[in-house]
């Protein structure tokens, strides 16, 4: 159940019970003076037309001078009936005196009761008439007057009590529904800037209004906010700071590279007349020489895609023949390689080349042979397998073999490559929106599984 | 052994390749800035120029846009390693082809020889071919539109001539790059597209709706059909 509705619930309830509460019990104690009042007035003019009668006749009572006496206490609206020594006369009906009326008034008390007669509510007042003298005159009188209009004034009581009670219930939901509103913003205020915070927007705030307990989690989470925007700035700006001087410094390196490079091939020729020392020292410079180079590039490719300016030259390829044109040109002879024909992609072939060699290379470096290469297609990607026959990857270093200057063994020189290979692998893949994934067989030996959209992806 | 204009700013780089390409066999021109380049071509007339794009005073953008306006002399662009906005706008700009730095003598030497080389089409027929409102002389290596000669970079002519060799078959952009670039290795396809986008702004009535060089989409490039 939402907020919103719990307190609009909430409201209703209140207004419910607080309004049946005071017109209830205001309705009660009307409704109760008034019809008290009413049998009251009856019952003192009943007793004053009776006292009228007095003094009564003393003889013994008939039939003539009881209706003497039921025509005289009838007023103008009601009718009267009167008994007396086992007679009875008057207008009224003796069906609407109920026996314990009757019994009452035997006793010498005035007794009344509020009866249904003639589609309407009525009044029964009874007594029995006195002597002058007090003593008990044996004569029973009971009017019967019309209670209509005080019943239909308490019925409009009522109804008024139910208009107001509905008026003020539309009103309190109004009033909740705006209170819940007022509430409810703050709250999905909060709830967005949170949100766009897990998004990643660090500038996301709420606005603080007032001095409530709402306004005092909005603030802390703008302090909240602010800190984790400065703490996350701070560290972005020291990442960006190491990834630029990366790539100042391969930017500086690669000028003297060049210079040197130029002239590697002019020394290789050479090396052959310098005379023994020389010659092996010059051809160890021409041999880092090359290393380094191929270092500096690999970094400055690895900037190039931490800095976003790494683009794809795409081309319509036949994939098959990629790979064939990699594994022959690098001089990979000893993998078997499946390549049906006629895999036609859209990608960029010399990144595709850096991948397979990459992962051909670092196969048949550190796994077993025989190393296998499978090509195939799944739905719109294409899927290159390649997989070793080695021990596998332990499940140490499986997390981060495409991590950059990964060394899964401490103890291994660096002829290997440049420790950047499988990471600027993984980024290729990843530029063409594909996948790389490193996993090992059941069977034993490493497992890589390059996808790439057939489409160009991005 | 062909003459080549080496315009590098940085002088061990210059010193470097100068080096390497007399060693070769070259004559090597090589000069600091493209002020002295453009005023070197003035006096001598080298067959290939090998341009840093990043020079002081005028870049080697500018220098490659004055060499073509200037004639077909064959340009191979030095850029930063994978630099793909400079390559692109290195081509664009009229380059024949590109070697990145740092480079071994004979990467860029092999580029030299393959912008050099004469037409790969094995010359069958002597007459000159015509197709359309264009005609092609493969043994004077001349193309006429309307009767007029049309002023075509190296590699534009070739790659022209190796599509017309067989007019309606579609080419990959990797057997172009192998055919007219010389590159035995997967090439890089903008190399290519630069290339057919200059070609297409010299033969084609509408370079937007080309009728000589069709794209074939998923395939590569074809010649007509017209």
């Amino acid at each position: 159940m939402t907020l919103r509705l719990r307190l609009l619930l909430a409201f209703a309830l209140l207004t419910i019970v607080t309004a049946a509460a005071v017109a209830g019990a205001g309705y009660v104690r009307a409704r109760d003076a008034i019809v008290q009042r009413a049998q009251d007035n009856a019952v003192i003019e009943t007793t004053n037309r009776v006292e009228q009668l007095y003094p009564l006749p003393t003889r013994a009572v008939d039939t003539s001078v009881l209706e003497r006496v039921a025509a005289r206490v009838s007023g103008r609206e009601g009718s009267a009936l009167a008994y007396g020594n086992g007679f009875a006369a008057g207008g009224m009906p003796p069906s609407v005196i109920t026996a314990e009326l009757r019994a009452l008034v035997s006793t010498g008390r005035v007794g009344w009761q509020r009866v249904s007669y003639s589609d309407g509510v009525w009044l029964v007042v009874g007594m029995q008439l006195r002597t002058s003298s007090g003593g008990p005159s044996g004569i029973e009188v009971y009017v019967l007057r019309p209670f209509t209009s005080e019943i239909a004034f308490v019925e409009e009581l009522a109804r008024n009590a139910w208009l107001i009670g509905g008026a003020v219930l539309v009103l309190a939901l109004g009033l909740g529904f705006l209170a819940a509103r007022g509430v409810l913003r703050p709250v999905r205020e909060l709830q967005l800037a949170a949100w766009q915070l897990g998004q990643g927007d660090l500038s996301a705030r709420v606005p603080v209004r007032g001095r409530d307990e709402l306004a005092s989690v909005a603030s802390t989470f703008n302090s909240t906010a602010s800190s984790l925007e400065h703490h996350v700035g701070e560290l972005r700006r020291m990442e960006a700071d190491a990834r630029r001087f990366v790539a100042d410094v391969s930017h500086e390196l690669r000028t003297p590279l060049a210079a040197m490079t130029a002239v590697t091939d002019v020394l290789d020729a050479e090396t052959a007349s310098l005379p023994g020392v020389a010659g092996q020292a010059a051809r160890l410079v021409n041999r880092e020489t090359l290393n380094l180079t191929r270092l500096v590039n690999d970094l400055i490719e690895v900037t190039r895609f931490d800095s976003g300016t790494a683009a794809l030259a795409l081309d319509d390829v036949d994939v098959a023949e990629v790979v064939r044109t990699c594994l022959r040109m690098r001089g990979f002879s000893d993998v078997s390689a499946s390549l049906p024909d006629g895999v036609r992609a859209r990608l960029d072939p010399r990144r595709v080349d850096v991948i397979v060699a990459n992962l051909v290379g670092n196969a048949l470096r550190h796994g077993a042979p025989p190393v296998s290469l499978v090509l195939s297609v799944t739905g719109s990607s294409l899927v290159i397998e390649v997989a070793d026959s080695g021990p596998g990857l332990p499940s140490e270093v499986l997390p981060h073999v495409f991590a950059r200057f990964y060394k899964a063994d401490s103890s291994r020189g660096r002829s290997e490559g440049s420790g950047l290979g499988l990471a600027i692998a993984w980024e290729n893949a990843r530029l063409h929106g594909g996948t790389l994934v490193a996993a090992n067989r059941p069977g034993g030996g490493a497992l890589f599984t390059l996808r790439l959209p057939l489409g160009g992806g991005v | 052994m062909p003459r080549v204009l080496l315009i590098e700013d940085d002088e061990a780089v210059r010193e470097g390749l100068s080096l390497a390409l007399t060693y070769q066999g070259h004559t090597v021109d090589a000069v600091r800035t493209g002020e002295e380049g453009l005023e070197l071509l003035g006096s001598v007339t080298p067959d290939v120029v090998v341009l840093d794009l990043m020079l002081p005073g005028v870049d080697g953008f500018e220098v490659c846009r004055r060499i073509r306006a200037g004639g077909d002399l064959p340009i191979i662009m030095l850029t930063a390693r994978n630099d793909d906005i400079d390559v692109v706008a290195g081509l664009e700009a009229g380059a024949d082809d590109y070697v990145a730095k740092p480079a071994q003598a004979r990467v860029l030497e092999a580029r030299i020889r393959a912008v050099l080389r004469r037409s790969t089409a094995s010359v069958a027929e002597v007459v000159a071919e015509r197709h359309g409102d264009l005609t092609i002389d493969r043994e004077g290596l001349v193309v006429t539109r309307f009767g007029r000669p049309v002023s075509l970079a190296p590699t534009e002519l070739r790659l022209l001539l190796e599509l017309s060799s067989s007019p309606g078959r579609v080419m990959s952009r990797q057997q172009l790059l192998s055919s007219v670039w010389d590159q035995g290795y997967l090439g890089d396809s903008r190399l290519v597209d630069a290339c057919v986008q200059r070609l297409r702004s010299k033969i084609e009535d509408d370079p937007a709706a080309p009728v000589y060089v069709q794209t074939v989409r998923g395939f590569g490039y074809r010649f007509g059909p017209l």
